[in-house]
């Protein structure tokens, strides 16, 4: 049996220490936090959306088993602490995680949280309750979960089919709260209760949410805010010159890109702004079913025409990175070091020559400079989506590819995905987790639902299930890196490159963090203070 | 009389019915639902979760079905339930038409209170500076696009004032209620009153140039009633008019400015709740629009008929 009842108990002193003693000031007590918000989130239930819009203003409704530390910027398995458990261990050969639980823990409505309510919670993400979700786009995370056990109101075990260290930095997620059993998944959509340092008050579809300070918190003493206001603001112009104004105390998470970071430092010079990877990765999804994409030699050819450091550059200022799958270090902890990286087909620094090849490749596929191939090159109609596809298009030129674009309404991406009614699709795809079970399994596995390109390599997946098995975690980061560059010598799903976004807040809010390795995490606001 | 307000009532119930017909299947040719959008922000599509969700929402019936269902509904003053807050929609609906009707109004009566005045000094005072330079404010109306206009003026204010005009829901003075709704206002209605403006104008010197105009003034009307008790009386039916089309349209321009100024109205609910294809919300408030609309002009028919004998009993 390997306990880490202390390490969990370390964990949760050295937290409470560096709550006590980081800020420069004594903490405030009191202060509404107002924010503006991206968009209207579809509804207020975290485990049944998949865009950060929900974490942000539905987080700190909640509380995890565990988390990850929020004044911590990135997310390792040293900075997992408790959270509704007070400590952990893994039993019955790593095949068993064992939570306790924090005693007097209320939901927001008074009553008792149970081991009940978090086998409720996660039988409910397993498919396996009466209750179900409407949705429920992180079911696979559970897959190697067999069930869930309870042992009196205190104790919960997760009863694995094999061991899974990478379950904890799963539960660890601003994606895995616990819910309570005696609210219906239709409840939590529209009025959420939680155990979480702040309580739900409203939401206005379109206007604001609200949240206010739950006196009743099991931390004492936290949060410090007496309430966080979102107000819902799409256009992004007027809410950046809102915060310039002073009307916001913060801007959305990781919202303001580099060109309006400039505005704003400019505007507000005294605002304080940080520019962190998101974990997000612009890549291109590839119809390999149809021709002619089924070609390994076009695929390969488009693969080695890329020129990463031109997108970053025209998009980002020169502001973000060049990875496979896993963002890159020192902010991902797992992704290729740079020499490795460089060895992949595309990914060399010397673009002409890359582009010599991808030529030849495709000369050898019947294309050359009297005939060009055609191709429809689909994507959302968001400007995200939108302005890398149209420099993807302008590179793929230069090898013989006239790409059309053809943007795509929301409503309509993902049906047309699914029925593979596309060529070239240019998609992101964001890693709740820094993790390569929730990457790998999510979009490269065979039958998975996110794995949009329907790629399926048995040899991979064996691997897949290696790493996720390993406990070793140097070990483990060599067969990652290894996997990942296979990913990307089959062309899978070419990653372009990994987005660096910003955040800003005036000076006088105190104890913000944001998370460098994602932008799924952070948002619990307990230790957020106003200095005013 | 009795048989022509049959005939305007038989009318307008056809009309109504036409409407819903159109705003129902319409909403359902547009590729997608609310079901396609709800997993395309999850990130997937299951099928079989898919096909739940539809069957729970009732958009999985035949469309004759869900017309009849949405349409009894209505009459019955049942109104369903948003599909995106799971609220009822007339709950959703209802507390945003006061917001968008003091913006319209506003914005009309910003268009009427400068259009028409410029107009005339513009037409009086024809080939002066004065008239120069208002038809150049005039043609800066109607070049410039509201949302343009909008960001301008809020950039302008968070740069000379440092504070932004956006919609506040709890104004603390009246002069920042009378803010909230009067900057946006001159934001939309600066089109509408540069249209005013030269409708105004050309109509104004149209009249100033009939022969009981300079009949006035060889009598010694003095040039304030020549202008405005005799020229602009005249000159002022075409002027309604357009003010009248111009309401019709506003509500176009109202979307970008409820968008630029972050004003939760009907007006940029509608193309939300249309982009979420909620069903509900979008043929509930665009049949209620359709109610009003028709409702007036059957009002208007009928003073037409009461005040106009020839109408009564030719029609």
């Amino acid at each position: 049996m390997r306990s880490v009842w202390a390490l969990a108990a370390t964990a949760a002193l050295s937290l409470l220490a560096f709550s006590t003693t980081t800020f420069a000031g004594e903490p405030k007590q009191g202060g509404i936090l107002r924010m503006y918000h991206r968009d209207s989130p579809g509804n207020a239930s975290i485990h049944e959306g998949a865009t950060y819009s929900l974490n942000v203003p539905f987080m700190p409704v909640f509380n995890n088993l565990v988390i990850y530390k929020q004044d911590e910027a990135q997310n390792t398995m040293e900075n997992i602490v408790p959270e509704l458990a007070k400590s952990w261990a893994w039993v019955n050969d790593n095949k068993t995680l064992t939570f306790r639980l924090r005693q007097g823990v209320k939901w927001h409505d008074g009553k008792p949280l149970t081991s009940a309510d978090v086998k409720c919670t996660f039988d409910m993400l397993m498919g396996k309750s009466q209750q179900k979700f409407r949705q429920n786009p992180r079911k696979s995370w559970y897959d190697q979960v067999n069930d869930i056990s309870t042992n009196g109101d205190l104790e919960v075990s997760f009863n694995l089919k094999r061991p899974q260290p990478s379950l904890l930095a799963l539960l660890a997620s601003g994606y895995t709260p616990v819910y309570p059993c005696h609210v219906s998944p239709g409840d939590m959509r529209t009025h959420p209760i939680g155990t979480g340092p702040f309580k739900f008050v409203e939401f206005k579809a379109n206007e604001s949410i609200k949240l206010t300070r739950n006196t009743d918190y099991w931390r004492k003493g936290r949060p410090y805010l007496d309430g966080i206001e979102f107000t819902i603001i799409p256009n992004r112009s007027t809410a950046i010159l809102a915060f310039v104004a002073g009307k916001f105390d913060m801007t959305f998470p990781t919202e303001v890109s580099i060109p309006l970071l400039k505005d704003v430092k400019s505007q507000a010079p005294n605002a304080i702004c940080e520019v962190e990877p998101n974990n997000v990765a612009t890549n291109i999804i590839v119809n390999s079913s149809a021709p002619p994409f089924d070609n390994i030699d076009i695929r390969k050819a488009m693969a080695l025409s890329l020129d990463r450091k031109a997108f970053i550059s025209i998009m980002f200022e020169g502001q973000g990175d060049v990875g496979g799958t896993m963002l890159p270090p020192p902010n991902g902890l797992w992704g290729m070091p740079k020499e490795m990286l460089e060895t992949i087909p595309g990914y060399g620094p010397d673009i002409n020559a890359n582009r010599e090849e991808a030529k030849k490749l495709m000369q050898k596929a019947g294309y050359g400079p009297d005939k060009h191939l055609a191709v429809k090159v689909s994507t959302r109609n968001i400007p995200v989506y939108r302005d890398p596809a149209v420099i993807l298009i302008d590179q793929l030129k230069s090898i013989y590819i006239d790409g059309e674009l053809d943007v795509v309404e929301t409503a309509n991406w993902f049906p047309k995905i699914a029925r593979k009614d596309y060529m070239l699709g240019l998609n992101l795809t964001g890693n709740a987790v820094d993790d390569p079970d929730q990457s790998f399994y999510e979009n490269y596995s065979c039958g998975s639902e996110r794995n949009y390109t329907n790629y399926c390599n048995k040899e991979i997946e064996k691997l897949f299930d290696v790493q996720s098995q390993e406990t070793d975690i140097a070990k483990r980061k060599k067969l990652v890196w290894d996997i990942d560059k296979k990913l990307q010598e089959d062309v899978a799903r070419p990653i372009i490159f990994h987005a660096r976004t910003g955040t800003c807040w005036q000076p006088y809010v105190k104890g913000v963090t944001v998370m460098t390795n994602s932008s799924y995490n952070g948002y619990r606001y307990e230790d957020l203070w106003m200095d005013k | 009389m009795f048989a022509y307000l049959v005939r305007r009532l038989f009318l307008m119930l056809v009309t109504l019915f036409g409407i819903s017909v159109v705003i129902f299947f319409l909403l359902r040719i547009v590729p997608g639902n609310i079901v396609d959008i709800l997993f395309a922000a999850a990130g997937y599509v299951d099928p079989a979760d898919k096909a739940n969700l539809e069957k729970e929402l009732g958009i999985d019936q035949p469309l004759i079905v869900q017309y009849w269902h949405w349409i009894s509904g209505f009459l019955r003053g049942d109104f369903g339930y948003s599909y995106v807050s799971e609220k009822p929609a007339l709950q959703e609906i209802l507390p945003r038409i006061p917001i968008t009707a003091r913006l319209a109004g506003l914005a009309l009566l910003f268009s009427a209170s400068i259009g028409i005045p410029l107009g005339v000094i513009s037409a009086v005072k024809q080939g002066t500076r004065l008239d120069y330079a208002l038809r150049v404010v005039s043609l800066s109306g109607l070049s410039l696009p509201s949302f343009w206009l909008g960001l301008l003026i809020l950039t302008a204010s968070v740069a000379m004032f440092g504070q932004i005009p956006i919609f506040n829901p709890n104004p603390a003075t009246w002069l920042e209620a009378f803010a909230t709704y009067a900057v946006p206002a001159a934001a939309v209605g600066f089109r509408s009153a540069a249209l005013t403006m030269r409708i105004t104008r050309s109509s104004m010197l149209e009249v100033l140039r009939q022969d009981y105009i300079r009949t006035a003034r060889a009598k010694g009307a003095s040039d304030a009633a020549v202008n405005y008790k005799h020229a602009l009386k005249n000159a002022i039916l075409p002027v309604i008019t357009v003010i009248g089309i111009e309401a019709a349209f506003l509500i176009g321009g109202l979307i970008v400015t409820e968008t630029v100024f972050n004003i939760p109205g009907v007006a940029r609910f509608l193309v939300e709740a249309i982009r979420w294809r909620d069903y509900p919300i979008v043929q509930n408030l665009v049949m209620l629009i359709a109610v009003v609309v028709v409702s007036a002009n059957f009002i208007v028919d009928m003073l037409y008929a009461v005040f106009d004998p020839r109408i009564r009993y030719t029609d």
